[in-house]
């Protein structure tokens, strides 16, 4: 038991900010799972082991599932008492970032809701267990105990939500006490209790072992493939990861097949770039080979590397080896490559037109069915993309999208019916996600101009802009200060259309930020992300322009559709991010006689960092401007929760 | 990846007069003892194109060209042969087979094209801009022969050098200005519609027009069509669609707009719009779009076509074989500096001999040189840097520099060749000294002359 003490540890946010983390370094919390699972009043721990891990290694698209599978145990308890106390302990861990509005927000949302959303995140994709669990207000642990029963009866019992499978067989022999204990060690807190629990556990393990031979093996054996087989459930609920990072402590027979699991994946996107076997397999996997770059920055060795200047022309040389890439997808990663195409929202929108035009071209192959044939294409896709440049978060939940429509498409639909429906599909997505998003942010933003106004914005945000143009023409009398930054200097592009439309606006570079901050009266800001914790993933500089604005008590609203809301949280820019070409931040543009460092990556003792992002604490944010409204950033995980099911289902 | 190709591989090129012959077309002049059109579609077949049409002048060299790609590349690639009249021209060429093109994009290859630039590189750049043409520039290659500074041989490589002058625009990445060969005059003219709307026009007269394009095919067919005095892709219709490029009247069809509102009819309009301003604005637009855009940055006004270059580094080779100069320089590249094109491997001295040559004592055969398949070599002979063909006869004391002797030849004692083409079948008889002549097929040089800078053909019957 001692990893609980980690995870106590890693409660304290000082001790969090440490930003990345080898994936090995998780095991401690999460494995505290068992025993707290059976001890509901504990939960308020492991959350935030579980919630905290996919801020050291987050793999996208599980961490979502990890905390929707921490949910089930963690709120009831939670919500029971019926006091904020625990919600405010719990808000350390970045969370909700708890204040009041926040609390009372959740305190507002019912019962039925919470089991619901975790039913519909965890569950619902592969069962009716959706329903069974709404049917249950009770909440989080009957929903976790029924919804084994959904899959198979022989489970019944068992599934602490906490270790799912990986103690399948375990679980199971336990499960004539485990209800009874669990009740019983409710209010029992401490940890020599825990432990006691946890070795009777395993008495009872051994013991079942030894007098009931055949059918509780057997049942387990049911059991066990029924959770890690067919039912991906387990795969999507926290047993992935604990599995993975589970040292050792339960049995490690029942470890495997998780794992292999996993093995199967795709290397998830946010690959550790130091660790250098899997970078090794990566580089074996790729279609493009990337070069080895040189003077990389130490505390950022684990992104991926910029090395796009030399992928380009490899990429562009190998344009017709490359049988399996549909053409648009090639085009659209050239241009991602080649950075013809930038910002998060018109990355997003190429790339699901691409994919349009992909599945448009696609027809299943023989003896396969469109639904997984149809996955695995999209795979190799994104795989390719992704070697062109990161995912940007929006283009991350659109994928997401994309396949779980893919994956609930009606089996009766013949192919054409179903390619045409994938089609309107994305189409509604583009429309409804980004288009009309946008509409309604600019209407919501527009109300928080007022004549006399002088607006600050920074960069180039297609959002900000709209609503600056839609400003104008209501008439309404306002300045613009334009701050920008080097290296790219969108801010130009975005001035020169403002002046077009004849704005009146000032220019300036974030240096001067401070000094034109006196002037302003509302910053407003566009963003790569908004994530569950508030923090506003957006192009670097983003945060040095709320923070002084926030000195300066000049109100920032950050427009950023819904759909690039993210589940994760993140404390700092350094565990994730992305690396820009550091040759761009050397060269001085228009000024040749003063590029002193054209020939940097010779010298060894001169690493050159170009950031593409910022995180900006919520503390500077002071309105979230979203397609549902204006929200502080504290609600954003209420959204994210709430709405998570329409933006995979619409 | 929806693209079709076409090898343009000319007939019978007036340019090369004394070396080509009904006989051997110019797709199959030798370069180090392989046609030259070899290396195109090698280079091809590299890049995984198997599908191409070769499109030949004239039926007698569509046969001899035709027979020779089923014998050699029977098995590999997929290639459809067609015969097109002589003296249409490249545009010409295209035009007649116009209707076999189905794709949405071609690339369209000269025959006569040695290099190793992948030519996806070329599609890739074409498709990343959504071009209407996207033409591979190169550097001019240096050339002339490398020692003997012959005065005869600078003459002709002068010319093509300052033949080229491009314009393009601060990011290398459009044609702004193309004006090659006889059209150039004294002064150009350059359009101010097009110098407004870049700003700022960066003019090259080192780099030339490698003649491998990638068209729209929609776009080429219509300038095809429309235009019917085009008759050279490089003359006519590269510098039509570069000069109009901004004032397009090509009926470009906004493809995937179209598309859209095809199966997705009740999204209101307004909403397109907003989509493709969306993507617009975000990225980083070309002079084009910014013109296009008109003053006022409102929906577009205004109809563009873009013209893409693609330029080759410079550490890759590029050459076309359109000059007896290139001629000699190719054969000599070949086999030195860029032997990675030749496919052979080199032996310890640099240089290739065939197992079945022989060779007589004291004699030498120096770097970068090649000796074909049953060739034999006298008494102190001495080879520099030079290709010499299949079952050639070579004397005592002959001594061959810079020169490139192609099959069946007999060179007598005492001959001296240098930076000389002679031909198959050629005779040479004693004594003979040549600098910097080109003997026709099947000619026979007298014993004892000396020859300079001249041509030695049959006369026609």
């Amino acid at each position: 038991m001692d990893p609980r003490r980690g995870a106590r540890v890693v409660i304290d946010p000082k001790v969090r900010q440490v930003g990345f983390f080898a994936p090995g370094a998780s095991p401690g919390r999460t494995q505290s799972g068992p025993p707290e699972s059976s001890s509901p009043p504990v939960a308020d721990n492991s959350p935030t082991g579980n919630s905290l891990s996919p801020v050291m290694i987050p793999p996208p698209r599980h961490a979502s599932d990890n905390l929707l599978s921490a949910r089930p145990a963690l709120y009831p308890p939670l919500r029971r008492p019926g006091d904020t106390i625990p919600v405010g302990s719990y808000n350390p861990s970045e969370f909700f970032h708890g204040t009041s509005p926040t609390a009372s927000f959740y305190s507002k949302v019912g019962d039925g809701e919470f089991s619901e959303d975790a039913s519909g995140a965890g569950w619902t994709h592969r069962g009716n267990s959706g329903k069974v669990a709404s049917s249950f207000p009770g909440g989080g642990f009957d929903l976790t105990a029924v919804k084994p029963s959904n899959l198979t009866t022989v489970s019944v019992v068992n599934m602490p939500p906490g270790i799912s499978v990986k103690s399948g067989g375990a679980s199971i022999e336990v499960q004539n006490e485990q209800p009874a204990s669990s009740r019983s060690l409710k209010e029992k807190t401490s940890k020599a209790e825990r432990r006691a629990l946890q070795e009777a556990q395993r008495a009872a393990k051994a013991a079942a072992k030894a007098e009931v031979s055949k059918a509780p093996i057997a049942a387990s054996g049911v059991a066990t493939s029924v959770n890690a087989k067919p039912a991906k459930v387990s795969k999507l609920s926290s047993q992935k990861k604990d599995s993975a990072s589970v040292t050792a402590s339960e049995k490690k027979g029942v470890d495997r097949p998780p794992e292999k699991d996993r093995k199967k994946d795709v290397p998830h996107p946010r690959m550790q770039f130091d660790d250098k076997s899997r970078v090794e397999k990566a580089k074996r996997r790729a279609v493009v080979r990337p070069i080895e770059v040189r003077n990389r920055v130490e505390l950022f060795r684990h992104l991926p590397q910029y090395e796009r200047g030399t992928l380009l022309p490899d990429l562009e040389s190998k344009f017709f080896l490359l049988d399996p890439m549909h053409p648009a997808v090639y085009k659209v990663g050239l241009q991602y490559l080649a950075g013809d195409v930038s910002g998060g929202n018109a990355r997003c929108i190429a790339m699901l037109q691409a994919f349009q035009e992909a599945i448009k071209d696609y027809s299943t192959p023989p003896e396969k069915t469109l639904v997984r044939d149809l996955t695995a294409r999209l795979s190799s896709y994104v795989s390719f993309l992704i070697e062109c440049r990161p995912l940007s978060i929006s283009m991350g939940n659109a994928i997401r999208f994309l396949k779980s429509r893919i994956a609930k498409l009606p089996l009766s639909l013949s192919e054409s019916e179903a390619k045409a429906s994938l089609q309107s599909d994305i189409n509604r997505f583009i429309n409804e996600k980004i288009v009309l998003a946008d509409k309604v942010i600019v209407r919501h933003a527009v109300t928080k101009i007022r004549d006399g106004d002088v607006l600050l914005t920074y960069g180039s945000s297609s959002a900000v802009e709209m609503i600056l143009l839609y400003a104008h023409e209501l008439g309404k009398q306002f300045r613009v200060v334009v701050v920008d930054s080097r290296p790219k200097l969108e801010g130009q592009l975005l001035l020169r259309r403002l002046v077009g439309k004849g704005l009146s606006c000032t220019y300036t570079h974030i240096n001067a930020v401070s000094y034109i901050m006196h002037e302003v009266t509302r910053v407003f800001l566009g963003a790569s992300s908004v994530l569950s914790n508030g923090t506003v993933y957006s192009r670097v500089g983003t945060a040095c322009v709320s923070m002084v604005a926030h000195a300066f008590r000049v109100p920032v609203l950050v427009c950023c559709e819904a759909y690039k809301f993210y589940e994760r949280v993140q404390l700092d820019s350094i565990c994730s991010n992305e690396l820009g070409d550091p040759d761009a931040i050397s060269k001085v543009p228009g000024r040749e006689e003063i590029n002193y460092l054209d020939d940097w990556a010779k010298s060894e003792n001169l690493q050159l960092l170009n950031l593409i992002y910022d995180a900006t604490p919520s503390d500077y944010v002071s309105m979230i401007i979203t397609d549902y409204g204006m929200v502080p950033p504290t609600s954003v995980p209420v959204i994210v929760r709430e709405y998570r099911r329409e933006h995979l289902w619409i | 990846m929806d693209f079709q190709v076409v090898v343009l591989a000319g007939g019978t090129s007036k340019k090369l007069v004394p070396l080509v012959s009904k006989e051997v077309p110019k797709a199959l002049l030798p370069v180090a003892n392989r046609p030259v059109l070899s290396y195109v579609l090698e280079l091809l077949e590299h890049s995984n194109l198997k599908d191409l049409i070769v499109v030949v002048e004239g039926q007698d060299a569509a046969l001899r060209v035709g027979g020779w790609i089923s014998g050699a590349y029977v098995d590999r690639l997929h290639v459809e042969v067609a015969a097109v009249p002589e003296d249409v021209g490249t545009a010409g060429a295209l035009r007649a087979i116009a209707h076999h093109l189905t794709a949405n994009d071609i690339l369209v290859v000269s025959g006569d094209l040695v290099c190793d630039v992948s030519p996806g590189a070329v599609a890739a750049a074409h498709r990343r801009h959504g071009a209407a043409v996207t033409a591979m520039l190169c550097s001019v290659p240096v050339s002339g022969p490398l020692e003997s500074g012959s005065s005869s041989g600078k003459d002709k490589t002068k010319k093509p050098g300052c033949c080229n002058i491009i314009g393009l625009d601060p990011t290398k990445q459009f044609l702004l200005y193309i004006a090659t060969g006889p059209e150039i005059e004294r002064d150009i003219r350059v359009q101010k519609s097009i110098l407004r709307a870049v700003g700022q026009m960066e003019i090259r007269a080192d780099l030339m027009d490698a003649h491998l394009y990638a068209f729209k095919r929609a776009v080429l067919q219509e300038v095809l069509d429309q235009k019917d005095a085009f008759q050279s892709l490089q003359q006519d219709v590269l510098p039509y669609l570069v000069r109009s490029q901004l004032r397009s009247e090509l009926s470009l069809n906004g493809a995937p707009h179209t598309e859209e509102n095809g199966h997705d009819k009740v999204v209101p309009g307004i909403n397109q719009v907003m989509l493709s301003q969306l993507l617009a604005k975000t990225s980083t637009p070309s002079f084009h779009e910014l013109y296009a855009m008109g003053p006022n940055g409102s929906a577009p006004v205004r109809r563009t076509h873009k013209c893409c270059v693609y330029i080759a580094s410079q550490d890759k080779y590029c050459a076309r074989l359109n000059s007896i100069q290139a001629f000699s320089d190719i054969n000599r590249d070949v086999i030195g500096e860029a032997s990675h094109l030749s496919g052979y491997s080199f032996s310890a001295q640099n240089n290739i001999i065939h197992p079945s040559a022989e060779l007589g004592s004291k004699t030498t055969v120096g770097q970068n040189c090649m000796l074909g398949e049953g060739s034999q070599l006298g008494d102190k002979c001495s080879v520099k840097r030079s290709v010499i063909g299949r079952h050639c006869r070579i004397g005592s004391n002959v001594k061959v520099v810079n020169s490139v002797v192609m099959n069946h030849v007999t060179i007598s004692d005492g001959c001296s060749i240098q930076g000389s083409v002679i031909c198959s079948n050629a005779q040479l008889q004693e004594r003979v000294v040549l600098k910097d002549c080109q003997v026709g097929a099947g000619f026979v040089v007298t014993s004892g002359s000396e020859y300079k800078g001249e041509f030695l053909a049959k006369k026609e019957r």
